[in-house]
């Protein structure tokens, strides 16, 4: 820019045109600074992605057909992994909002050094293995862990009771796992909320009840909606949780999604199934923008 | 904040504080259990363990399988650190300057791997390896990883240009360094924090991750999280528990790392 504007004296309008010019190559410069990033995006997940969209277009003879989208909603096997994984999902989105929600309210209520030493154990987690968090719940749940050991010594049960590897524990690993994506949010909202409203409305009368209803909790809805809308999708396409504390049980879809690619290698079906998968995502995050005017984002810490 | 929130009767608070107590616990299990079994001196999951031993550790660090799926999940996160953090640092920086509809554009499709269910991309990157000859090999994981961690690291460097005054470095060009020059001497320094901690978050995030290594990463090449994740669907024993206890205080050693780096930079 600053050598354009030296050298060029002389009249305006070449001034003027030299200058455009300019701003024309600064703006070319910066889009191909993001050239690197699109490229590994292109590369690496728009073009699986495509090939998938492909595959799930066409039957073994090449010709398109919609046969692979057709199955997944005439099997009522698939349909009922499909309408389980969207169960499970609601189920882990609803109980993360009700212990959450008390959570991130409680963290507001206190000083910032114990806040501090509070965050320490929301974040952490998050920066922990999903593997090592999963792995805790079969200690804590299984035969010979804290739940029966405890039972046991008092006398409640004689032999062990099967906690892992059901449902049950699957839900449980799940909202572990989530919390913590739907505190920050939650809390995040919750900080920016002037207080003084909340206690202006108790000064004028309003029961802590009614002044927490009318006034506080609809300001923290946007943070709410926001943290379960990341929330639902991410426990949409959820594998790992699943797969070792379900227990062959529990097939949610990305579990359905794994055996029909690595025992059947199936890649119709399976190509079909993937893109429901994002489909129903997708759909999801487009609702929470459109109905409440949320932008749901991965916690950035 | 705490005297903001008056309205609230002692007697609801000491309610609240109790509940706030019983969560935390239920989030920090992991740390208190996976621990002291990792001290444990029998094969059973026993809780809490009857004496201590180290022949979990022991075991870990004897057997070659884990040493070296160890190894290439640490490979794997510093070449994955080594192309995202300059590749998220370049589009940040362009996208920071950039108000037309195509910098939108482009920052949506950056932010797609937020978007795309893992599964779904590991699923056709295992296909797509295949073809490509790329299965089982590093450079299909690094490529992968560096993909996975892009959205995340450019989110957070972006924090940091969005902070910085655009005209400093417009100063320092126009006082005769080249481009450049103006944005390592008078950029740089000051986004440097937010750049470390996106270094520490994507090294972590690539080390940590399970779903693309289970499908594009194995034989010699296998990472940590796969390995791990094989070893829990046959045995369960304190093995696992020895290794979960390294990678937390893995997080541990990454919470500790973005504290120091948030004081600094405030």
């Amino acid at each position: 820019m600053s050598a354009v504007a030296i050298s060029s004296g002389g009249n305006e309008g070449e001034l003027a045109f030299a200058l455009a010019k300019d701003a024309r190559r600064e703006r070319w410069v910066m889009l191909a600074l993001t050239i690197p990033g699109i490229f590994v995006v292109a590369g690496v997940l728009l073009s699986p992605v495509g090939w998938l969209i492909w595959q799930s277009l066409v039957d073994e003879g090449g010709h398109l057909t919609l046969h692979h989208y057709l199955t997944l909603f005439t099997e009522p096997k698939r349909l009922s992994y499909l309408l389980n994984t969207f169960l499970l999902s609601a189920e882990v989105t609803t109980i993360c909002s009700l212990l959450a929600y008390p959570l991130a309210f409680a963290l507001t209520t206190l000083s910032e050094r114990l806040r501090k030493l509070c965050m320490f154990f929301v974040v952490v987690p998050l920066l922990t293995s999903v593997l090592v968090r999963t792995y805790a719940w079969l200690i804590i749940l299984g035969r010979r862990g804290i739940v029966n050991n405890v039972l046991t010594n008092l006398g409640v049960i004689n032999e062990p009771l099967d906690l892992v590897y059901n449902y049950f524990c699957t839900v449980l690993g799940m909202v572990h796992v989530m919390m913590p994506m739907m505190v920050l949010p939650l809390f995040a909202a919750m900080k920016s909320i002037d207080g003084d409203l909340a206690r202006a409305a108790s000064s004028l009368g309003a029961t802590p009840s009614a002044a927490f209803r009318d006034v506080f909790l609809p300001l923290t809805l946007p943070g709410l909606f926001a943290g379960a809308t990341l929330v639902f999708v991410l426990s949409l396409g959820y594998y790992v949780t699943p797969s070792i504390l379900g227990g062959g049980k529990v097939i949610v879809w990305a579990i359905f999604l794994e055996q029909t690619v690595s025992f059947n290698t199936q890649w119709g079906p399976a190509a079909a199934a993937g893109l429901l998968l994002l489909a129903a995502t997708v759909s999801a995050l487009i609702l929470a923008r459109v109905v409440v005017g949320v932008k749901a984002h991965q916690p950035t810490l | 904040m705490s005297r903001d929130t008056e309205y609230i009767s002692r007697w609801h608070r000491a309610w609240l504080y109790v509940l706030l107590s019983a969560l935390l616990a239920f989030l920090a299990a992991p740390i208190f259990v996976v621990i002291p079994v990792s001290f444990s001196n029998t094969s059973t999951l026993q809780f809490p363990p009857q004496a201590l031993s180290l022949q979990w550790y022991d075991r870990l660090f004897s057997s070659a399988r884990w040493a070296s799926s160890a190894y290439n999940s640490l490979l794997a996160a510093v070449l994955t650190v080594c192309f995202t953090i300059p590749f998220g640092t370049m589009a940040a920086y362009g996208l920071n300057s950039i108000r037309s509809r195509a910098g939108k554009l482009i920052s949506a499709s950056l932010m797609l791997p937020l978007v795309v269910p893992l599964i779904l991309i590991a699923i056709g990157l295992y296909f797509l390896y295949a073809r490509l000859g790329l299965i089982n090999t590093m450079t299909g994981l690094v490529a992968a990883h560096t993909m996975y961690t892009l959205p995340l690291a450019i989110t957070l460097i972006a924090a940091g240009f969005k902070r910085f005054d655009q005209n400093q470095e417009m100063v320092a060009r126009s006082l005769g360094a080249n481009r450049f020059k103006a944005f390592l001497t008078v950029t740089l320094p000051q986004v440097k924090f937010s750049i470390l901690s996106a270094c520490f978050l994507t090294f972590i995030a690539s080390f940590d991750e399970v779903v693309i290594a289970l499908f594009v990463s194995g034989g010699p090449n296998a990472t940590l999280p796969r390995q791990m994740f094989n070893q829990l669907r046959n045995s369960i024993d304190p093995t696992i528990a020895a290794i979960s206890t390294l990678l937390i205080a893995l997080a541990l050693m990454v919470f500790a790392a973005m504290q120091l780096l948030k004081s600094h930079e405030a």
